[in-house]
C-alpha cells in the first residue's frame, strides 16, 4: 500500500475543527467584552500572564493556536481548489507553511514569557 | 476508417465562482467552507494577543484598546457570526463523520448531534465562569 500522509494532515484539520466548534465562539465572547470595556478577569494582564507562565497554560494556548491555524489552512486549500485554483501543490505549500510559521511564532511568544 | 471519427468529448464548463449560485446547497457548502478564514484570523488574533503579552504590560493593555475600536468590534462581530456558522455545520455532521453503533444498530444522529450542543453549552458555561464573566 503506498503510504500517504493524508491521515495526519486531516486528523489535525478534524481535531482543529472540532476544538474550534467547541471553544472559539466562547473565546469570542470573552475578547469582545474586553473590547467594550468589560474586561473579564482571565484576560487582565496579570491573570493571563500567570496563565501563560504555567506549563499548562502554554501548551493549551500552543495547541489552540495551532490547531486552528491548520484547520483554517487545510479547508482553505480544499476551498480554492473549488473556486477553480488548481495549483493545488504549491497551495498546499503555501498555507501549510503559513500555519506552521504560526505556531511557531505562538511557540516563540509562550517561552519567553 | 475508424480513425477518421474524431472524438469530442463533452466538456462541462464549471464557472470559476459563478457555480456557488445554482443552487443553496451550494451556497451553504461554501459559507460554511469560508468559516475558516475567520477561525484563522481569531487564531491570529491571539497570536497577537500572545506576542503583546510577551512585550509586557503596557503593549498588552494597548493591545486590549485596539480591540475596542469601532474596526476590532466590527472584526470580532464578524468572526463570532461565523465561528457559530462553524460549530452549527461541524456538529451537524458529526452523525456522519463518527457514526457510532451499539450492537446491531446505530446511535441516531440526532442524539450525536444533541449530545455535541449539549457538551457545547456546559463547556462554554464553564469558560465563562473559569473566566470570571458569571
Amino acid at each position: 500500500m503506498p503510504k500517504s500522509n493524508k491521515p495526519i494532515v486531516w486528523g489535525f484539520f478534524a481535531a482543529g475543527g472540532t476544538l474550534t466548534a467547541f471553544v472559539t465562539p466562547v473565546l469570542v465572547v470573552l475578547t469582545l467584552l474586553a473590547a467594550v470595556g468589560h474586561v473579564p478577569a482571565l484576560l487582565g494582564y496579570d491573570r493571563l500572564h500567570a496563565l501563560a507562565a504555567h506549563w499548562v497554560g502554554k501548551a493549551a494556548l500552543f495547541g489552540f493556536v495551532f490547531l486552528s491555524l491548520w484547520h483554517a489552512a487545510h479547508r482553505l486549500r480544499v476551498t480554492l481548489y473549488d473556486f477553480g485554483v488548481r495549483s493545488d501543490t504549491l497551495v498546499a505549500w503555501v498555507v501549510y507553511c503559513l500555519a506552521a510559521t504560526g505556531s511557531v511564532a505562538a511557540a516563540a511568544c509562550l517561552l519567553i514569557i | 476508417m475508424a480513425e477518421q471519427v474524431t472524438r469530442r468529448p463533452y466538456v462541462r464548463e464549471i464557472p470559476r465562482l459563478r457555480w456557488i449560485f445554482r443552487h443553496p446547497r451550494y451556497l451553504r457548502y461554501m459559507a460554511r467552507e469560508v468559516t475558516c478564514i475567520f477561525i484563522g484570523a481569531y487564531a491570529v488574533l491571539l497570536l497577537v494577543a500572545l506576542g503583546r503579552l510577551a512585550q509586557g504590560r503596557e503593549s498588552y493593555e494597548a493591545f486590549l484598546r485596539a480591540l475596542g475600536s469601532p474596526a476590532g468590534i466590527a472584526f470580532q462581530g464578524v468572526i463570532l457570526l461565523f465561528a457559530l456558522y462553524h460549530t452549527v455545520s461541524w456538529f451537524n455532521v458529526t452523525p456522519k463523520a463518527m457514526p457510532i453503533q451499539r450492537g446491531e444498530e446505530f446511535v441516531p444522529g440526532g442524539i450525536i448531534v444533541a449530545a455535541h450542543y449539549a457538551g457545547w453549552i456546559a463547556l462554554s458555561i464553564v469558560v465563562l465562569f473559569l473566566a470570571g464573566v458569571l
